[in-house]
């Protein structure tokens, strides 16, 4: 179910411009990956690396390896399409399929995959909302336009969403930002229960949310804007919080930054 | 208050009522102009239905044939006949043909400069196809009668060698093509400018989020326009659909150019002959008396009517999916 990812010398582009430069990292499977950072040091850029989404961008371009267990996401002949059914994504602001019904939000990623019998996607629209902690609350409406949830229910949907493929490792950019703060705690939980499955990396401006949520922590930075950003360290997260290696993460976690 | 603290409400300035709105005259003449507008648009239209409703009835009250069944067109004979039947039939019946060719065609456009083609032919692309729609309809119809009914033979007698079973392709007649069908693939290429530009706008307004929604969860490109390009836009491609065919229903001058006008009902699409509302008022107003025109004109209040029902009906189907457009994500 779950597999590690191993970056190495990975840069971003969009056009001419370089995002992230030269990042090398290991993301350990069953376990959640926190990114930090400053707005711009690129850390949205490199999880969108990740899934091969940062190439549908215009101008959008990579260079490096990212390796998916033994095998290379920017290889000879992978299908970007196939990567992304295998790393899953949660994006910033919750984007159910306004057009679709709850069930059908959930059995989207499914019914891409081929065809399957009624009661197939029965269970596991079932099993993803129930693994989404949302079963309860729309078990009733299945039927209903998932727009008409409220925020912090449509973000958990999306999170079922994700999770009904069964990927590999699940993308998190930033997933509560948009939500209140009983709707975050809700999606924190959950992430909790998740990581027992998948291999989690999720970005965040939420320090707190990093340190509650995370086995390990990545710190991004960027020398002045219009650079590059870098990977500055990546640790245990209990580490990155007391007693972290580089000068600019400590500064940085204390408020002592810029 | 003012008793307490009387110098300070002389010094300070004051805040609420003698702050001085500038907008405030700007407003009252917007809002006047725009009811104003409002008020014209609807007095218009009311005076148009009871002008056409008025001539109408001095025709029917004469009219010694069915005005709805009747298949000819003598209001100026004695007793007068006259019946809608035929050009009922013909205007619905090209539109249609001319729908079914051209949305499908249009929505394809639209989808490919919005979302394949490469930047540099797309700018280009839209512009040709915008500039379609400012060629004048009667240049289309000499087009038409000059181009496309001489050279449409062999496409005719195409769908009637291996598609005549089907009863509507079965041609019957021997003639040149000047049928509802050439008129339906006119209309269908006047139509195609309005209907492309229209669903193009509307595909590049789907949020980015809901097209990435759709990658991230390992779609094609193709089936991201299926999960969330089309979707979003359908209701935008109905109304642009709704503005072809208004068009279509109304045209003109290109109809009467290509059609054999003839007072037949012919299941046969091929045949030539029948009629339009539009182009049978052309082709009789010069030529009528008092009467005859006030027997087209109820004629013109058909397909106002129809107009209206078409447009009436399209905004239902919106309407009736309203909850999961896209509109309220």
């Amino acid at each position: 179910m779950a597999k590690r990812i191993d970056v190495s010398g990975l840069s971003a582009f969009y056009g001419t411009h370089k995002a992230i430069d030269d990042i090398s990292m290991t993301v350990e499977p069953r376990s959640v990956t926190a990114f930090i950072g400053p707005s711009g040091c690129g850390k949205s850029t490199f999880l969108r690396t990740l899934n091969r989404m940062h190439e549908v961008t215009p101008g959008g371009r990579v260079e490096g390896k990212v390796m998916l267990d033994d095998e290379n996401l920017y290889g000879q002949g992978v299908d970007p399409v196939a990567v992304r059914r295998t790393v899953g994504m949660v994006f910033q602001r919750p984007n159910p399929f306004p057009t679709m019904s709850i069930f059908d939000n959930v059995a989207a990623g499914l019914r891409l995959n081929g065809s399957y019998k009624k009661s197939e996607l029965n269970d596991v629209v079932e099993r993803s909302l129930k693994g989404a902690n949302l079963w309860n609350e729309v078990k009733d409406r299945l039927n209903k336009p998932g727009s008409g949830l409220s925020g912090g229910q449509q973000q958990r949907l999306c999170i079922a969403r994700a999770i009904a493929v069964e990927p590999q490792v699940l993308l998190m950019d930033e997933p509560c930002s948009a939500l209140d703060p009983i709707s975050t705690l809700a999606i924190e939980d959950l992430i909790g229960e998740l990581k027992e499955r998948f291999t989690i990396v999720i970005v965040t401006h939420n320090m707190q949310q990093a340190a509650r949520v995370s086995d390990r922590t990545a710190f991004f930075n960027l020398a002045a804007v219009g650079q590059p950003g870098k990977l500055v360290e990546i640790d245990d997260t209990d580490r990155i919080f007391s007693n972290p290696s580089v000068q600019a993460t400590e500064d940085y976690i204390s408020g002592r930054f810029g | 208050m003012a008793s307490t603290t009387p110098t300070q409400m002389d010094t300070a300035p004051p805040v609420v009522s003698g702050a001085r709105s500038t907008g405030r005259a700007g407003d009252k003449i917007f809002s006047g102009l725009s009811k104003g507008s409002g008020i014209l648009l609807l007095t218009i239209m009311a005076s148009i239905a009871v002008f056409l409703t008025y001539r109408a009835t001095l025709a029917l009250s004469e009219n010694e044939g069915n005005f709805l069944t009747t298949f000819d067109w003598n209001a100026t004979g004695n007793p007068p006949v006259f019946g809608i039947a035929v050009l009922l039939y013909g205007t619905v019946v090209s539109s249609i043909i001319a729908m079914v060719i051209a949305v499908p065609i249009a929505v394809g456009i639209a989808l490919f400069i919005s979302h394949y083609a490469p930047r540099k032919l797309a700018g280009p692309l839209a512009y040709v196809v915008d500039l379609l729609a400012a060629v004048p309809s009667i240049v289309y119809g000499i087009w038409g009668a000059l181009f496309l009914v001489p050279y449409l033979g062999g496409l005719t007698s195409w769908l009637n060698q291996y598609l005549s079973f089907t009863y509507i392709f079965d041609k019957t007649q021997v003639g040149v093509d000047r049928s509802l069908f050439t008129v339906g693939i006119l209309l269908a290429i006047m139509i195609l400018p309005i209907v492309t530009s229209v669903s193009r706008e509307v595909f590049l307004q789907v949020p980015r989020m809901n097209e990435e929604a759709a990658l991230a969860l390992g779609a094609t490109r193709w089936e991201v326009i299926r999960m969330s390009v089309l979707p979003f836009g359908r209701s935008g491609v109905i109304s642009a659909s709704m503005l072809g065919l208004g068009r279509a229903l109304g045209e003109t001058m290109a109809v009467a150019t290509v059609l054999s006008p003839s007072f037949l009902i012919s299941g046969h699409l091929l045949d030539p002959g029948g009629g339009t509302f539009a182009q049978n008022i052309a082709a009789k107003f010069d030529e009528a008396n008092e009467f005859g025109r006030d027997a087209l004109i109820a004629s013109g209040l058909v397909l106002f009517l129809l107009t209206l029902l078409v447009n009436g009906a399209a905004r239902m189907i919106i309407a009736r999916r309203k909850e999961y457009s896209g509109a309220n994500a």
